[in-house]
């Protein structure tokens, strides 16, 4: 139930990509009040290695270019160091924009790098499994899957880990996982669109 | 001094009531034609002698139509259906005195604004629109004839703060052979232009354009220069002020001072200068100012002499040649009569140091606006050559980042006015003194002024580099190669859309201007408000610039907000020439709309006091009741309400003609007919 | 004693075990009452904040409410401190209660969900601190150097605080956005001499080691080059996961850029416990990847460092709100 179906050609859609994205975020985003001052984008450490600052990426939702900023690599590479958000002299909720475009992309499947959606899931796949994390099982997958070439080199850490007792091979179930699921099966039929 | 009604000649009322079309704008949506032969026949009973509508009362037309009316008809009480009284109620009313009628006897009732302006359905409209004119007919009958008040004006005039904006009020008002009391908290008069190098756009030292007027103040027969001083207490109303101000003891006998300076020379004791040197210079314990002060004599600053805090030292007492120190002064307390003040007392700059991101206060080499004027100032503390803290290297580049604590949520919402052009003087300045590399951050340029926008090309074309983008923080941190031992600004130059690491030697920021600390205190002293921000109010944002609510107090320059100095002088002359405006009157004349309390029912309780907004009402201990003055009194009605006696009625908003346009809005004068 | 509700995070279980191990013996020291909040789930990280709004909030939500629920239980008011000891869960439980409370669509959707599990949980009853928080605002300062037995003389800490920690802090409790100094404080008043720090708030990367590794390590790098340049012994941090990237990442990071960096990193309830007198075996001291234990051997072979800030390098010339002997007020 998401406003996947429109399409980017519309001429009127400007306005309507904004406000999707101002529905869907927790808080009052205030998106609108933007003035491309550019503090997000300078103050962002990870700014370096995005397709686009911050700001630029809230110039192109508002200028309704929908496809480019959800393809874009911004979000997965926003830290949530949260700089951006104090600093911002209009209070936009930066970092919750962010974590909205995350949610969009994945949904529509636009983003070009897989990796952070994928590890998102894996995670969030253990979570509902078990109610709580499992590195061991989200790494080895992950790993696995996107950086084989690293693991040799990682192994001396991986095995580090494993001896003084910092990762488990097990994972670890809550008591209460059925309440958890029925929640979450409840909340995935709840949309924020308005 | 209390309105007295006067006694009605005509044993009945006499009403007229026009109904105005303003166009379309009532028309379109009301009646009327309707309206006016509703009015005409179901109010006959209630007094209304003549009914009519017309295209647009305001007009001459309609305004000699009423004035006919109450020739040959002898109306003597007029209603007019029309737009809101914030508009043409005193055209009304003026219509009607030159008739012969006394002004106060007309009411002006909206139907536009309240009727057709709001609402679509015509039946509906037109139906209020009746009631509304019911109203105001029921209203209009309880009415009396009113005088305006008349209050003489003293003519001297007390003008707080001694900065450009109070020197260009005072100067006007002696010049035309008025009194004024020219009242500053510092030393010496100048306030914050005596502490700049240059001033913008035209790049005038501003203390060779300053320093003259500072003189011609000091010296004007017309002006009592009260330095060191400041007001304590404001009581009485416009044209009747009595002021109370302390002086504080300079320790210095005026009569005998020269201002030869030898005092301060010889001093030992050297602090920091917070105020005049915005912390980057010394003074001594003894000191004035700055040497060209006005007036000349030196201060002794108590908490820092060594001779107030161990009772030694004395060194000025010795070496003064006219034995001009004198430790046993005693601040004093001096009573003036005015009949207006100016309010002129300036801004402080905003604190930078609240912005951690940019290091202020924590880096040594990242300099405020007014320390960087200092640092240009030929007699600061490095005279005049642009340096790094340690007060000797020449910075080989410099990055001016604008809008720091304004434009900002966090901080200050609004902009400061002034800041961009500042900036623009200062890459001017360091490019000129130094050929630095020079930086602008900037989220707009703002150069709104006569030559302000010349003067940008100009900075541009000098070579100064522009970044578009606010800069999101200031480190020593370093990063990469070639930031070690530098100030790094990283920004997102949002033009070229990327974010950038500069490192530069110095960093200057262009703090906001805000409300004076203690302006919320002194608001208090004189009566005024304050807005959110903490500025003083205007009356009228727009139409209104240099008067406040209060009758008779006026403010001008930065005070009311961040302004430059061709704004500040403008309002300094504007509040003069309001002032001298009543001067030359002798009297100026009030809106009789005002509360009065029947004496024989007040019990004295005294909650008017307290809640008058204005300080209205005083408490007769003699008689044990309250009274109003009527010349500080705005008509607001919170008294009326509030008098659990009932014993408070407002001349113009009594209970009988309140209550009567609710029964004739409620149409409970004709229900019964 | 106050009893608090905790909530450790999947963290404490294991990477972080030594920070568990630690609280718990620096809770018994200050007399520390925290509750765990029985049968809690993971607060989701970051991860599912990325994938979907309401499950996101509602699975934080879950254990808003329990802990909602075992507060009236034990004592009857339901209003209570509900205390994580990571940085990440402690953002996200006050993230979740605030924007519950500022965009009340949002609340109503979350206990719709919730209450088919049976739960709700209403906004603002729960007041949610960081355990640092705790241990300075209520515990205090003193109390924490009166129990110091064996004063880190010697040991140069590096205060890191991580970023979600000050940041966005809704309820300003943290002293600055930028430069807070609640780590300095308590290291100092353990003894340790705490350099100059200036990245104590910046981002340790979180979990872009899995996502962009570039990007992760550059951060990482940062800190450790930031912490090297001041000569610090040891790094001191608070959130598992930036005790993770620092310490279990720092060789990759050091291959990647071709660096040296040998910076133990622990958290600052292990040095607490250390200063309390505690064993380090007990405290988790040797869990950690870069051994900390050639620079607890530091401690003790340096006098004690004057109190108060590290006075930054001096400079003649010009007065400088910096400089001066008044401290600057905050």
């Amino acid at each position: 139930m998401t406003a996947t179906d429109v399409s980017p050609a519309e001429p009127n859609h400007n306005l309507r990509f904004l406000e999707e994205v101002s529905a869907a975020t927790a808080g009052v985003s205030r998106l609108e009040m933007c003035i491309q001052c550019g503090t997000c984008g300078g103050s962002c450490p990870s700014a370096d290695d995005m397709d686009h600052t911050p700001r630029m990426l809230f110039a192109m939702i508002r200028a309704g270019m929908r496809d480019e900023a959800l393809r874009s690599n911004t979000p997965w590479i926003c830290v949530s160091c949260y700089h951006c958000v104090v600093r911002c002299p209009q209070d936009v909720h930066i970092a919750d924009v962010m974590y909205t475009l995350k949610s969009m992309a994945v949904r529509a499947k636009l983003y070009r790098d897989a990796k952070a959606p994928e590890f998102s899931q894996t995670f969030v796949d253990a979570i509902e499994n078990y109610g709580r994390s499992f590195e061991f099982g989200l790494a080895t997958r992950h790993y696995l899957r996107h950086f084989p070439l690293r693991l040799p080199g990682m192994a001396p850490m991986g095995l580090g880990l494993l001896t003084k007792q910092r990762m488990s091979i097990t994972p670890h179930r809550i008591d209460g996982i059925d309440q958890l699921k029925a929640i979450l099966a409840r909340a995935k039929e709840l949309e924020l669109t308005s | 001094m209390t309105t007295q009604p006067q006694d009605r000649s005509q044993p009945e009322e006499k009403i007229g009531v026009y109904v105005c079309h303003c166009g379309s704008n009532i028309a379109g949506t009301v009646d009327v034609a309707e309206v006016r032969e509703w009015a005409g026949q179901r109010l006959a009973g209630r007094g209304v002698a003549v009914a009519r509508d017309y295209k647009f009362m305001c007009s001459s037309l309609g305004q000699e139509l009423i004035e006919k009316d109450i020739k040959e008809q002898g109306l003597n009480r007029v209603v007019v259906a029309a737009c809101s009284p914030h508009l043409h109620e005193g055209t009304f009313r003026t219509a009607c005195g030159r008739a012969g009628l006394n002004p106060y006897l007309c009411e002006l009732v909206s139907i536009r604004e309240q009727v057709s302006w709001v609402h679509t359905d015509k039946h509906a409209a037109t139906d209020k629109a009746k009631a509304v004119v019911s109203g105001g007919v029921e209203r209009v009958r309880h009415h009396e004839p009113l005088e305006p008040l008349r209050v003489a004006i003293h003519p001297a005039t007390l003008v707080v703060g001694g900065g450009i904006a109070g020197i260009q009020a005072a100067l006007e008002l002696a010049d035309a052979g008025k009194k004024v009391y020219l009242v500053e908290r510092e030393p010496s008069i100048g306030g914050h232009m005596a502490q700049f190098d240059k001033t913008f756009p035209t790049l005038d030292c501003a203390a060779c354009i300053l320093t003259p007027r500072m003189v011609s103040a000091g010296n004007h027969p017309n002006i009592t220069l009260l330095t060191w001083s400041e007001v304590t207490e404001v009581h009485g109303y416009v044209g009747n002020f009595t002021v109370k101000i302390k002086q504080r003891a300079r320790h210095v006998k005026t009569e005998l001072c020269t201002g030869c300076g030898i005092c301060q020379e010889k001093c030992p004791k050297k602090v920091i200068d917070d105020v005049y040197e915005a912390g980057l210079g010394y003074r001594k314990a003894v000191y004035t100012p700055f040497p060209q002060a006005v007036p000349k004599y030196p201060v002794i600053d108590v908490a820092n002499c060594t001779y107030f805090r161990k009772g030694t030292c004395r060194a000025c007492e010795k070496l003064c040649p006219t034995g001009a120190i004198d430790f046993t002064q005693k601040d004093e307390e001096l009573t003036v009569e005015v009949g207006n003040i100016i309010l002129a007392t300036g801004y402080d700059l905003f604190d930078p140091q609240r912005v951690t991101q940019y290091g202020y206060g924590r880096l040594a080499n990242v300099f405020t606006s007014l320390e960087f004027e200092r640092l240009t100032n030929a007699a600061g503390p490095t005279n005049g050559a642009i340096v790094l803290r340690d007060g000797k290297t020449v910075p080989k580049s410099v990055g001016i980042l604008h809008c720091v604590g304004s434009r900002d949520r966090n901080f200050n919402n609004y902009c400061s006015a002034i800041c961009c052009m500042q900036s623009l003087k200062f890459a001017h300045l360091v490019k000129e003194r130094t050929g630095a590399t020079v930086y602008n951050f900037y989220i707009d340029i703002r150069t709104t002024a006569k030559a302000y926008d010349e003067f940008y090309q100009r900075v541009l074309e000098e070579g100064t580099l522009f970044v578009r983008g606010r800069v999101a923080e200031v480190t020593d941190a370093a990063r990469l190669p070639g930031e070690e031992g530098k100030l790094i600004i990283q920004v997102e130059d949002t033009l070229a859309g990327k974010q950038r690491r500069i490192p530069v030697d110095m960093v200057v920021l262009s703090a906001g201007l805000q409300p004076r600390a203690d302006a919320k205190a002194t608001a208090q002293v004189f009566g005024l408000s304050c807005s959110a921000d903490g500025w003083f109010i205007e009356k009228h944002p727009k139409l209104d610039p240099v008067a406040t609510m209060t009758e008779g107090v006026f403010i001008a320059g930065c005070v009311s907000g961040p302004k430059d100095i061709p704004a500040s002088v403008a309002q300094g002359s504007a509040a003069a020439a309001r002032v001298l405006a009543t001067i030359d009157r002798g009297e100026i004349t009030l809106e009789p709309v005002r509360a009065s309390i029947d004496a024989r029912q007040c019990s004295g309780c005294r909650i008017c006091n307290t809640l008058c907004p204005f300080g209205a009402i005083r408490f007769l201990e003699a008689d044990r009741v309250s009274e109003v003055n009527p010349a500080l009194c705005q008509g607001c009605g919170t008294c009326v309400a509030a008098c659990p006696a009932g014993a408070i009625s407002g001349t113009g908003f009594s209970n009988d003609q309140i209550l009567s346009q609710i029964e004739g809005l409620l149409m409970l004068n004709v229900a019964y007919a | 004693m106050t009893q608090y509700l905790f909530y450790p995070g999947c963290a404490m279980e294991s990477s972080a075990r030594a920070y568990a191990a630690s609280l718990e013996s620096v809770a018994r020291t200050l007399d520390l009452d925290l509750a765990e909040v029985k049968d809690w789930n993971c607060c989701g990280a970051t991860e599912y904040l990325g994938i979907n709004l309401i499950p996101a909030y509602a699975l934080i939500g879950r254990n808003l409410a329990l802990a909602a629920q075992q507060a009236k239980q034990q004592n009857g008011s339901g209003a209570h401190t509900l205390v994580a000891s990571c940085s990440a869960c402690y953002l996200n439980l006050a993230k979740a209660d605030h924007y519950m409370a500022e965009r009340p669509v949002l609340g109503d959707r979350v206990n719709e969900a919730l209450a088919v599990g049976g739960l709700g949980y209403k906004p603002g009853t729960l007041q949610i601190r960081h355990l640092l928080d705790v241990l300075i605002n209520d515990i205090g300062i003193n109390r924490i150097r009166e129990k110091v037995t064996r004063p880190l003389h010697g040991l140069r800490v590096a205060p890191y605080l991580g970023c979600m920690v000050p940041r966005p802090d809704y309820d300003h409790r943290w002293s600055d956005h930028e430069q807070p100094d609640e780590l300095d404080r308590v290291l100092r008043a353990l003894g340790a001499e705490v350099i100059d720090f200036p990245l104590k708030s910046e981002c340790c990367g979180g979990h872009m080691p899995q996502i962009s590794p570039n990007t992760a390590f550059e951060l990482i790098r940062r800190l450790l080059q930031g912490a090297d340049q001041y000569k610090a012994d040891l790094i001191v941090t608070v959130c598992p996961m930036c005790q993770m990237n620092l310490d279990a990442y720092q060789d990759e990071t050091n291959r990647h850029f071709h660096t040296r960096y040998r910076l133990p990193t622990v958290f600052f309830t292990q040095v607490m416990g250390l200063a309390f007198g505690d064993d380090p075996a007990a405290l988790g001291f040797g869990s950690e990847i870069v051994d900390a234990r050639p620079a607890l051997a530091r401690i003790g072979t340096a006098p004690a460092s004057p109190g108060g800030a590290q006075p930054r390098a001096k400079i003649e010339g010009l007065p400088f709100p910096g400089r001066r002997p008044e401290e600057r007020e905050r």
